[in-house]
């Protein structure tokens, strides 16, 4: 074989000292990492396949495998950096678009780290979870702006009717990632930890697997351009449906999943032939406009007896608050804003890396836009792409978020790495893979513990942050941006977010 | 002394409050009240005190009664020509005031007895919207203390009275000679400012229109809390958190005309921990209410007296973390921080007792229209 410009991403070293030439890695790797000479009764590596999974160190059982950044520096530049070299040296050999998964990884500012928040001292009292009650329990849906009361007879009653709410338990779920996307394995998690937490999945736009309907009242499915999977039992089986119309990591681009992962299941849950890529256009092609978008939402209001609220899933791009508050007029009862740190299975790297705008100003302008409007009660604002911890939560909703959806989150709960190979189907870790050799690695009943343990964790957490800052309601958190001030941002910025600089 | 920044931020506040009650109507003077906000001193510290009173202007209970303050001439003149354009002003006067009291230093204080200029058919070359009297009063209080340089409405009722001003209570009672004046509701509150300038408008009670409230407290939900109410067109003009209670308070009992009991389900709504022990009427009543009125949860510490013409209501925070007491004697409804205040000028009550966090304790007048009442509180004790 021919040797390629690239030079590798890793250095694999092994301690001889330290191997038992057990072999784990060379079964565990599906990158070929690993190979074992029966003949030499020797273990090789090399290091041009590794992609930094750490599958193979993880399960060592001696931890004789350490694998490292390469070592190999181009001559330092600032403006022609290796990863750009590396990019053309690729692009020469292939002629093709540059791939990438999970969130845009490039060095942009992060906004919720240059927010800080507040917690009470002396005139107000902070509050102890441990002793008091701490309420985090969120209704998305479309509300009324205000309720009529009947007081006839000297009696209290309420005359006006609320349009169907989900209930959170806590105000985080789980993004959507459909199946194809990610192993059943991986979807069954993700839908019974919701099922268990009180909160909800989102199906992603691969259909619902029959097995998988039982959990259907803590999911919400998704209808995208490739309208895979879907027919009344599907709209009806959810909680909630969920449009999308884009993806923070690759806004205005469709998805492709390749016909060698649509195996007999896929097929069946995303109603296309076996072995066919299923293909998402760029656009809904019933979709050009804001009146259709009414449109679909209508038709799938009429079709679900307007018990289920529609949530319209839109990327956070430069004038993401008057996409919101056209979709809301729209009659979207939920807005669900990706930010561009949003993660994907596969993007063009490009796409991934400059399209969008962080996810916390675009909340900020959602949230604003829609006061201003006067129709803030019609919509709940989710926000998603890139929320790392229980801190980044706090930050979304005191923004303004009714509630934050976590995908890359709670696929490292599961296991996940970040190594960022989604789109090759190699995952080792059995997450974003169909090979049934590497599926079966995911344990469910382990991933659907780990899931359910952050989900705890981060209300233990968020709970904390609350009582610190003398409130026991998350609607007192839900943007109040008083409890936020920045750090090291420019005025303009603060005045976007809506916050003060700290010392203000 | 008016001069203040765009406000932008909050005071917090400790504080003493002391509302007395006749529900027959019976009017008494104001030395009662002097006597029981003295007793609490210590709960402030000279930068704020203040009254409201309810039944004072009998000779004028049908015009709204604005008292304002002015840092100087120019700010009364620019004020008075806007009030002109927009109401017919009945009578104008000097706010009658000692200067032989402690109080060395205080901005003009004049109060004018207005009601709008009705709407004339053949003049119909105005900007026109459908407002109510109360409305227009609302928004030109609005315009007033966020337009005009120097000049600040802190009363704008009818038949009622704020006075208010920078100086221990019981100085600003005596400053003002509330004694010549006769109420039958008296609401009272010296103030503990913990980041302030301590300007006169900045003491309790706020007001608008009828509605008069005092506060001791913080209120931590004020980012919310001052973000809905601009939904609704209220823009937080002060410098404290107290303001959003009266403003809330107008929004819904006035504007969204909720029930008294509704009011205070959404301002501190029973734990979801509570639901389990409520019949389904009231779950779905309380459940309503915080879906659709969320923006509009007071948390925080606080413990209030808010008072209209017909009505003094207490009202505490979820957990309870500011004192409240109350008690009855005969028709007289006595609500306090301490109870000390409350024996000074009632050494033996009929009854006295501490009010439960989120329950409301409701004085209403006997001639008044009755509140419609759920069973939402029963059991707890809300009202004499």
């Amino acid at each position: 074989m021919r040797k390629w410009l690239l030079q590798p991403d890793f250095i694999v070293e092994r301690d001889p000292g330290k191997c038992i030439k057990c072999q784990v890695c060379v079964k565990q790797c599906a990158n070929d990492a690993h190979d074992y000479d029966e003949q030499l009764d020797q273990v090789f590596t090399e290091s041009a396949n590794c992609v930094g999974c750490h599958r193979c160190a993880t399960l060592c059982p001696t931890n004789s495998i350490s694998i490292k950044k390469s070592s190999l520096e181009f001559r330092p530049n600032a403006n022609w950096t290796s990863s750009v070299l590396r990019n053309i040296y690729h692009q020469s050999e292939t002629g093709g678009m540059l791939l990438a998964s999970m969130g845009n990884d490039q060095d942009f500012p992060i906004y919720w780290d240059r927010m800080l928040l507040n917690a009470s001292q002396v005139t107000n009292p902070s509050i102890d979870p441990l002793r008091e009650p701490m309420e985090l329990k969120t209704y998305l849906g479309s509300k009324p702006e205000r309720l009529e009361f009947d007081t006839t007879g000297g009696k209290l009653s309420i005359n006006t009717d609320i349009p169907r709410q989900l209930e959170l338990s806590i105000p985080i779920m789980f993004s959507a990632m459909s199946y194809g996307s990610i192993s059943f394995n991986a979807s069954y998690a993700l839908a019974r930890a919701a099922s268990e937490c009180g909160i909800f999945a989102n199906s992603g736009e691969g259909g619902l697997h029959p097995d998988l309907r039982q959990f259907g009242t803590h999911m919400i499915v998704q209808i995208a351009s490739g309208r895979f999977g879907v027919d009344t039992d599907y709209l009806n089986t959810a909680a909630a449906i969920e449009i999308k119309i884009g993806q923070g990591a690759k806004p205005g681009i469709g998805g492709h999943l390749p016909g060698e992962k649509v195996d007999e299941q896929i097929s069946r849950t995303r109603m296309i032939p076996m072995g066919t890529d299923a293909l998402s256009p760029a656009p809904h092609h019933d979709i050009y406009s804001i009146e259709d978008l009414a449109q679909l939402i209508y038709a799938i209001k009429e079709a679900t007896q307007y018990q289920k609220p529609i949530s319209v899933k839109i990327a956070a791009v430069h004038n993401v608050a008057a996409i919101a508050s056209g979709s809301v007029r729209a009659g979207a009862d939920i807005i669900a804003i990706d930010g561009f740190r949003g993660g994907t299975g596969a993007a063009p790297t490009m796409i991934r890396n400059h399209v969008g705008i962080p996810i916390a100003f675009a909340i900020a302008a959602v949230d604003s836009r829609l006061r201003e409007e006067g129709i803030r009660n019609k919509a709940s604002i989710v926000a998603a792409g890139g929320i790392r911890c229980s801190a980044d939560v706090v930050k979304a909703i005191a923004l303004g978020a009714d509630a934050i959806y976590i995908g890359t989150a709670a696929l490292v709960a599961m296991g996940c790495h970040l190594c960022q190979k989604c789109y090759t189907g190699k995952c080792n870790w059995g997450i974003a893979t169909q090979d049934p050799i590497l599926t079966k690695r995911l344990n469910p009943e382990t991933a659907v513990r780990h899931l359910k343990n952050l989900i705890r964790a981060w209300s233990l957490e968020v709970k904390e942050m609350l009582g610190g800052m003398g409130v026991n309601a998350i609607e007192s958190l839900r943007g109040n941006r008083e409890h936020l001030r920045g750090i090291g941002l420019t005025d303009r910025e603060l005045s976007i977010l809506g916050i003060k600089a700290a010392g203000e | 002394m008016l001069t203040r920044e765009v406000p932008n931020y909050k005071d917090i506040s400790g504080c003493a409050i002391v509302g007395i009650m006749s529900e027959n109507g019976n009017r008494f003077h104001g030395g009662q009240i002097i006597e029981a906000i003295a007793n609490m001193h210590d709960r402030s510290n000279g930068l704020g005190g203040g009254f409201a009173a309810y039944g004072i202007y009998p000779e004028f209970k049908d015009y709204y009664a604005l008292h304002i303050m002015f840092e100087d001439e120019l700010s009364a003149r620019e004020t008075e020509e806007f009030l002109q354009r927009t109401f017919i002003i009945y009578h104008k006067e000097v706010i009658p005031h000692r200067h032989d009291t402690s109080i060395q230093k205080h901005p003009l204080l004049r109060r004018y007895f207005v009601i709008p200029i009705p709407i004339k058919e053949d003049t119909p070359d105005v900007v026109f919207e459908h407002l109510s009297d109360d409305d227009i009063v609302f928004r030109s209080v609005m315009e007033i203390n966020t337009g005009v340089r120097g000049a600040f409405v802190f009363s704008s009722g009818k038949n009622m009275g704020i006075f208010k001003g920078v100086g221990y209570p019981e100085d600003i009672g005596e400053f003002y000679q509330l004694e010549q004046y006769k109420g039958y509701i008296w609401v009272a509150h010296g103030r503990f400012p913990t980041n302030t300038t301590g300007w006169w408008g900045g003491a309790h009670p706020f007001g608008l229109l009828n509605w008069a409230v005092v506060h001791n407290g913080e209120i931590s939900s004020y980012g919310i809390n001052r973000r809905y109410l601009a939904n609704f067109g209220y823009h937080c003009a002060l410098q404290t958190d107290t303001e959003v209670i009266v403003y809330l308070f107008d929004l819904l009992f006035r504007k969204h005309e909720m029930p008294l009991e509704a009011v205070c389900i959404a301002l501190a709504p029973p734990f979801w921990a509570e639901f389990e022990q409520m019949s389904e009427e009231n779950q779905k009543l309380a459940l309503y209410i915080r879906m659709v009125y969320g923006g509009a949860l007071l948390n925080g510490p606080f413990s209030i007296i808010v008072s209209n013409n017909d009505i003094m209501m207490g009202f505490n925070d979820r957990i309870k973390l500011r004192p409240m007491v109350a008690a009855c004697k005969n028709d007289h409804l006595y609500i306090a921080s301490e109870e000390a205040a409350i024996r000074t000028v009632c050494p033996s009550p009929d009854v006295i007792w501490h009010a439960d966090g989120g329950v409301p304790i409701i004085g209403r007048l006997k001639t008044a229209p009755p509140l419609p009442l759920s069973t939402f509180y029963n059991g707890r004790r809300v009202a004499i």
